[in-house]
């Protein structure tokens, strides 16, 4: 009965899974090390899906309509960072009021264009790439990219001048800012990065469907969420914990069919989590400044 | 919190505005209007809703009645959806799509003596009095999904079969049975690889779980998998042409979503349960209070055999499975729902 865990199959199984976690969370990572808090990534990921949708529907490219989702992505992150940098409103109440704002835009739109509130024409997807690869794993250009952002993510936030920056944004602004270095500038970048990526999530979701669905999001958001603050506001340890979820969420598929008792089943992902979260991590600490919006010092 | 509440009412209002419909601006009172509720999924899900919707659509033509819909997004919004179709004064006739409304439909019923009501897969319990203004509408899917199961287990070739539920419910497991047993009476030895989508509504609108857990059966071996799942069967669909296996679509005719891997489907016609229905009320016959069945008898309850799917289905098969068919409707094998 367990062979079945140790596959090709369920291997690229867990990859799949975790690629709509781990792009929003290695995202989300970024906007909130610069000290915005970014609930924000479920709204972000389904609004990404249904242009994703969109795009594909009206030019019949993916790639046109993975652009879309990406673009989409980003300004509903911009629109995060106005409220929440630039306005200075409570970064939380920001974020809900944007993943209730996706959840109707995308119904109403959904309507006009494909005449249900629910379910959207089919588009053409991925089956019709042809990426050039001699590993199997990496045929799904998602999960590729997935790996060549978490690589470039983690040498940005640690290496690089902007991801210091961003991070001593995040710790003590004021400090940042004797230095000479833009507060709002940078936290806004943060958060149009996590808009990137958590867009980019949203496409897989409608190419991998090859459709919208109302919601179609499913809490994916909230879980990148927990999968960031598990892997401590780091990229690695987030795109970790997204293979975690992954994983745990594939052993439950795979085992469905050979067991009779669904409930039990589905609650496996739910004991993996908890068990990681009680045991294993430790202590996990937030940046320092997250959820409280910077004023300037007067002089 | 100032710049914030333009954006709650407006995802507010469009969310509510999204998901309703007139079909007709102008109102004559003497004219039927009908109101219709739909299920989990709501339209374009290919199956079930899109199956109900084509019913309302033929009422509108040929009865020139009026309607209006709704597709409720959560959970709460059902009852909610029930009751404002039910409060208007022009709409007599109100639809619920799906056994999800059963105690909605029942309670609002009671509140509104004067509207008639249909509820379609109502969960029927006969200790309970129907109120006499709601009639349910129910299939025998089971013995549909025992034909399936039997073309699925003599076609297979890897002798083992797959099949995908939606919400893991008592209306949902009585395709699993027909299927199940179907299959086992005429290949004992056939593997039926089973699979749910999840314990709530949600399960229904999940192309994302489907496609997984079609794709899990099929690293299995299964190379027929029938789903009952709305529109996380699209996804079960999706799997299958990635893969070349067949599914067997349900509800409508799926054919034309995955041409050539779309085995045959096990269609239930909802569109005529509502045509009739809606016929009936304008006709003055409309009766509540009890259950009408549709089964395979009265072909409420089918399975697609035609020029699109003919090359998938050997003739001797097909023969064996019309054999098959002819005994459950002289009785001569009695198909359990449990």
């Amino acid at each position: 009965m367990f062979d079945s865990l140790i596959s090709f199959a369920f291997l690229s199984q867990t990859l799949r899974i975790s690629i709509p976690y781990a792009l929003p969370a290695i995202g989300g990572t970024f906007s909130e090390r610069g000290g915005v808090a970014n609930i924000a990534l479920e709204g972000i990921l389904l609004i990404a899906a249904f242009a994703t949708t969109v795009g594909t529907f009206w030019s019949n490219d993916p790639l046109i309509g993975i652009c879309c989702g990406v673009g989409a992505g980003m300004v509903t992150a911009f629109l995060h960072g106005i409220i929440s940098v630039t306005l200075k409103a409570d970064q939380i109440v920001s974020g809900i009021a944007i993943n209730l704002l996706a959840i109707g835009v995308t119904k109403f739109s959904c309507q006009l264009i494909f005449n249900s509130s629910s379910n959207s024409a089919r588009i053409v997807g991925m089956e019709k790439w042809n990426f050039p690869s001699s590993i199997p794993l990496l045929e799904n250009p998602f999960v590729a990219g997935t790996v060549v952002v978490l690589i470039i993510a983690h040498v940005v936030l640690f290496r690089t001048r902007f991801g210091l920056r961003l991070r001593s944004v995040g710790e003590h602004p004021a400090a940042a800012e004797s230095l000479g270095i833009n507060v709002s500038r940078v936290r806004h970048a943060g958060v149009l990065i996590s808009g990137v990526l958590a867009g980019a999530g949203g496409a897989w979701l409608a190419i991998d469907q090859h459709s919208f669905t109302d919601g179609m999001s499913a809490g994916r958001g909230f879980i990148a969420l927990a999968a960031l603050i598990i892997g401590k506001w780091t990229p690695l340890g987030a795109a970790g914990a997204c293979l975690l979820f992954g994983c745990a969420e594939s052993i439950s598929i795979q085992l469905q069919s050979s067991f009779h008792g669904l409930q039990f089943i589905q609650l496996i992902p739910y004991i993996i989590t908890m068990f990681v979260l009680a045991g294993f991590i430790g202590r996990s600490i937030p940046p320092a400044t997250i959820g409280i919006p910077y004023e300037k010092e007067k002089h | 919190m100032k710049p914030l509440l333009p954006f709650i009412l407006v995802g507010i209002l469009l969310g509510y505005s999204g998901c309703t419909k007139k079909s007709s601006e102008d109102q004559k009172p003497e004219v039927l209007k009908v109101g219709l509720v739909f299920d989990v999924g709501g339209r374009g899900d290919k199956s079930f809703n899109d199956a109900a919707f084509r019913g309302l659509v033929r009422a509108n033509k040929e009865l020139s009645v009026e309607y209006e819909y709704i597709e409720p997004g959560s959970g709460v919004d059902r009852e909610a959806a029930l009751r404002q179709m039910a409060s208007r004064d022009n709409i007599s006739l109100i639809f619920g799509i799906g056994f999800i409304f059963t105690d909605d439909i029942t309670n609002i019923a009671k509140e509104f003596p004067a509207k008639k009501f249909a509820c379609i897969d109502y969960t029927y319990d006969s200790l309970k009095q129907l109120p006499s203004n709601l009639v349910a509408l129910e299939f025998k899917e089971e013995e549909g999904s025992y034909l399936v199961g039997v073309l699925a287990a003599l076609l297979t070739k890897t002798n083992t079969v797959g099949f995908i539920g939606g919400m893991e419910s008592p209306l949902i497991k009585k395709f699993e049975r027909g299927y199940f047993s179907g299959a086992k009476s005429v290949n004992p030895k056939c593997d039926i690889l089973v699979g749910y989508a999840g314990i709530t509504g949600d399960a229904f609108k999940n192309p994302g779980k489907g496609k997984e857990l079609a794709l899990g059966q099929i690293s299995h071996g299964a190379d027929i998998i029938y789903h009952a799942s709305g529109v996380t069967g699209l996804g079960v669909i999706e799997a299958a042409r990635e893969q070349q296996k067949l599914v067997i679509g349900v509800d409508s005719d799926q054919y034309h979503e995955a041409p050539g891997y779309i085995l045959t489907s096990m269609t239930k016609v909802v569109d005529i349960a509502i045509f009739e229905t809606i016929r009936a009320t304008i006709g003055g016959t409309f009766i509540g209070g009890h259950a009408r069945i549709f089964d395979l008898k009265s072909k409420g309850v089918d399975y697609v055999y035609d020029d699109n799917n003919k090359n998938l289905i050997p003739e001797h098969i097909h023969q064996q499975v019309e054999q098959i068919r002819n005994k459950i409707i002289s009785g001569e094998i009695t198909v359990s729902s449990q």
